[in-house]
């Protein structure tokens, strides 16, 4: 597949990187061929083929139960927690198969973070619940976890809400900060990969603004896949947008091409809002 | 009108329109019923207390902190009896609880649902086994069991402490508490594995999302989520162990005595009531018994209730969500 | 940033792992060890005699305990007589009329605490206020600890399963202008009816292995009852005198009750899961 130059030409992040990090260039991210998926005997993917590019927004847009959050789900493997779902075909993260067995899962999980519908505070402190990835994977000093997590926090635009309340537990915070943490949470170990599944849709209109935000602040730094039932989201907060419908990606092309001039039928009478 | 307010207060009364008289009967007889189990509790308390007064006359708080138990002059005391049982239930607790964890670590997260269910349901069974049962096996099965080869191994690896000192008996403080440990087991594994069951799957995934390992995230993500509930379990398990009688007076050895080792025979609580209660004939024995009996009630209602509290503080929290 | 190796992970991650196998292995091996060990050893005392003759004294052959296996189910019997219909009414009265009363919360609170009670606590109470004023043991009074015992699981049982009736049979019912007692007896007895006897056959299962309340209420005797107004003779309590006598006759003896009392607890339990998933 062959991208278009992004809509939006992105200004270089102003915060000092510490870790180095390869230039942002429009690559690929993640390439996905030929995917099945299936519930037990049932399929619920059928040959799924998809590019991410690198630093980019990729919005997946479709009906309820049209597959978005179990395609998703694949990139970090999580869906094998639950026996009777396999997956076949070939998920490479930056040309490595991720479905390979011999893939390090709690390596690749570190690449690939991820954020969930409703969010998902763990019973420990603010700080601890920020922390908890970093003290997985990594071995530092009392201040230097102090220091990421600032940062992560800030990244997560919710610093000046939560630094007088670090040791309150994370369960205390609204619903949209409760959302934030956790995307806190998922960016201090430095995911090269965002998911992000419906992230919006169980906290309210304010908190849903701040996040979109924060996504457009995010993609400087990492690649972000975005699940989404609601269409205007898609349009303002991504570059790239996939339509599913019944297991397949109808069409998938730039964000201003699927809602302003899509090829497919289906695309077009979901993006205009007459069936979904 | 006052009446009728009480009456409302227990729901006795209807709330709407006219009710027929079948209902009315209907509703009182159910609700009698209802409230004979807490009034029964109620009467065990009194009976205890009023059958303890001899005692409590005669040896006031000292019963507590005696060693004595002898009928012959009768003098009763009850610290053998609960150090007894302090320790056997101490020694339960320490082996069960970790091993129900691990297990309901298993058939919630790790082995395949079928596999899970059978290994569910066969741990289930091993609580319907009857006290009694455990007693037979464990005075002439594991009893020898223990004597030729786990009490001399103990021995030789840390006789140097007091606890493992003494003859390899096999019966004794440490039988009695292995076995109270694989009785309760059941128990506090079916409870965990509810409790885990209950947290959300989401909150799971966003703990392996993170990168954890199964054992990461039951550690520092499902227990503290489900605290609440794995402390009611492990209550509920001590409430049994404390108060288990037949299995214990099988294989403690049954002397009023307290040693240092855990090889040494003891009593506890229950097991000196089912030893001596029928023989008992003097008011005052009687009577010393049924204090001890006063002593463990107060003990397992306390603990019972704790338990009570806390798994249904979780039942209510987890039923409004996340 | 340092990267935290991921092998100690690991390897505690896969030494909890086999912990666990061991501990599902144990609790196994456990439950297949003491019914082996009760089958192989109480086979040996199984014969008809067993069931129908008195037992004989020490180191007299033959004999058996008829009259204890006819105690225990006179005495199992009448404790469900009793404990039945006032725990299903209890439990009536949780799930269909209390509700969140002051009275159904303290008897739900009390029927758990109850449960949790140690038997032989029951055994004192009922010695206290049925042996002392009658002055002798009796049958009465160990059918009465059992049927304490057995009150409040049937009382939640019955309440957890008349709740899962869905709401709009009883609705439907109502509307149709039957009296709610009536809705109840006719409609919802019969919906739960699977869950009520599966609470049923749970409770006959705890208290048929029940030995500590039986020790100084029905206490035990070496004849057939003639009524239940005597001390009466039981499988469980024989099981624990002849365990503790010096004879290996009446050790043997013993492990033939154990035999009979592990499978009727058994059969009842699997019985009861049985009856509770045909429902399903």
């Amino acid at each position: 597949m062959n991208y278009p130059e992004p809509a939006r030409v992105l200004e270089p992040s102003e915060e000092t990187v510490e870790t180095p990090r390869p230039a942002p260039k429009p690559g690929i991210k993640l390439s996905v061929r030929h995917l099945d998926f299936y519930y037990g005997s049932q399929q619920a993917l059928f040959d799924n083929n998809l590019d991410i590019a690198q630093h980019q927004v990729t919005a997946i847009i479709g009906p309820s139960g049209c597959g978005k959050s179990t395609h998703i789900r694949v990139y970090n493997r999580i869906f094998e927690l639950y026996r009777d779902q396999r997956a076949t075909g070939e998920v490479l993260l930056d040309e490595k198969n991720i479905l390979d067995p011999s893939q390090d899962l709690m390596e690749l999980r570190r690449r690939v973070g991820m954020i969930f519908q409703k969010p998902t505070p763990f019973p420990m402190s603010v700080f601890d619940n920020v922390a908890f990835g970093l003290k997985l994977h990594y071995r530092m000093s009392k201040s230097e976890m102090a220091e990421r997590v600032e940062d992560a926090l800030q990244r997560a635009a919710l610093w000046d809400e939560v630094k007088d309340f670090l040791r309150k537990p994370g369960t205390a915070l609204s619903g949209g900060q409760q959302q934030r943490l956790c995307i806190a949470r998922a960016i201090v170990v430095e995911p090269e990969l965002l998911l992000m599944d419906e992230p919006c849709s169980a906290i309210d209109p304010i908190a849903t603004g701040k996040i979109e935000e924060l996504i457009y602040m995010l993609k400087t730094r990492y690649t972000i896949v975005i699940v989404t039932h609601n269409m205007q989201q898609a349009a303002r907060v991504s570059d790239f947008t996939g339509f599913f419908y019944q297991g397949r990606i109808i069409e998938f092309g730039t964000t201003n091409q699927i809602f302003t001039n899509p090829i497919n039928k289906q695309t077009e009478e979901y993006v205009t809002g007459r069936f979904g | 009108m006052r009446e009728h307010r009480v009456l409302r207060f227990f729901q006795l009364w209807p709330q709407t329109g006219a009710e027929s008289l079948g209902d009315i009967g209907f509703r009182w007889l159910s609700g009698c019923c209802a409230l004979l189990v807490p009034l029964l509790i109620l009467a065990i308390f009194m009976q205890l207390l009023y059958y303890s007064i001899p005692t409590i006359k005669t040896f006031g708080l000292g019963f507590l902190f005696s060693q004595t138990w002898n009928p012959v002059t009768q003098e009763f005391g009850a610290a053998s009896s609960i150090f007894g049982t302090l320790i056997s239930t101490l020694i339960a607790m320490l082996l069960a609880v970790p091993l129900s964890m691990v297990i309901a670590l298993l058939l919630v997260e790790l082995a395949p649902p079928r596999i899970s269910r059978v290994i569910g349901t066969l741990i289930e069974l091993l609580a319907a086994i009857p006290s009694i049962i455990y007693g037979m096996w464990g005075l002439f099965v594991f009893a020898p069991f223990m004597a030729d080869y786990v009490q001399p191994a103990l021995g030789n690896t840390l006789g140097f402490l007091p606890l493992f000192q003494g003859p390899p008996m096999g019966i004794g403080m440490l039988t009695a508490g292995i076995i109270l440990a694989f009785m309760i087991l059941p128990f506090i594994t079916m409870i965990t594995r509810d409790v885990f069951l209950l947290v959300p799957p989401v909150v799971k995934e966003s703990a392996y999302g993170i990168g954890s390992t199964t054992w990461e995230v039951t550690y520092k993500v499902t227990i503290p989520y489900g605290l609440v509930g794995v402390l009611g379990a492990g209550f509920l398990g001590l409430g049994r162990a404390l108060g288990e009688t037949m299995a214990v007076t099988f294989v403690i050895g049954n002397t009023h005595r307290i040693s240092a080792s855990l090889f040494a025979p003891g009593n506890s609580i229950a097991s000196c009531l089912a030893n001596e209660f029928a023989e008992a004939t003097e008011p005052l024995y009687v009577s010393s018994l049924i204090a001890l009996g006063l002593v463990l009630f107060i003990v397992t209602y306390l603990v019972q209730v704790l338990s009570q509290m806390m798994l249904r503080r979780m039942y209510r929290a987890w039923s409004v969500g996340l | 940033m340092n990267r935290r190796p991921p092998t100690g992970r690991r390897l505690i991650n896969f030494l909890v792992s086999g912990l666990s196998v061991l501990a599902s292995l144990l609790g196994i091996t456990l439950l297949g060890w003491i019914t082996l060990e009760v089958i192989y050893r109480g086979l040996a005392a199984i014969n008809l005699d067993f069931f129908i003759k008195l037992p004989t004294p020490p180191g007299m052959a033959g004999g058996g305990l008829g009259n204890a296996i006819a105690g225990t189910l006179a005495m199992t019997g009448l404790a469900t007589l009793i404990a039945v219909p006032l725990g299903l009414l209890g439990g009536v009265y949780l799930a269909e009329y209390g509700e969140d009363s002051r009275l159904a919360d303290n008897s739900r609170f009390s029927a758990n605490v109850l449960m949790g009670m140690p038997s032989i606590i029951i055994g004192v109470f009922i010695y206290a206020i049925v042996v002392v004023p009658l002055k002798h043991f009796s049958g009465y009074a160990g059918a009465l600890a059992l049927a304490i015992i057995m009150l409040p699981v049937i009382s939640r049982t019955t309440e957890d399963m008349l709740r899962l009736v869905p709401n709009t049979l009883r609705e439907t019912a109502l509307a149709l202008g039957a009296p709610r007692w009536k809705v109840t007896v006719l409609i919802v007895f019969r919906a739960a009816r699977a869950g009520l006897i599966t609470g049923g056959l749970l409770g006959v299962a705890r208290v048929s292995g029940e030995t500590a309340p039986l020790l100084f209420t029905a206490l035990n005797s070496p004849y057939w009852f003639r009524s239940l107004g005597e001390p009466m003779a039981n499988l469980t309590v024989t099981i624990f005198n002849y365990a503790m006598s010096p004879y290996s006759d009446w050790q043997q003896m013993a492990w033939g009750a154990s035999l009979l009392i592990t499978v009727g607890v058994l059969a009842l339990n699997l019985t009861a899961r049985f009856v509770l998933q045909e429902k399903k």
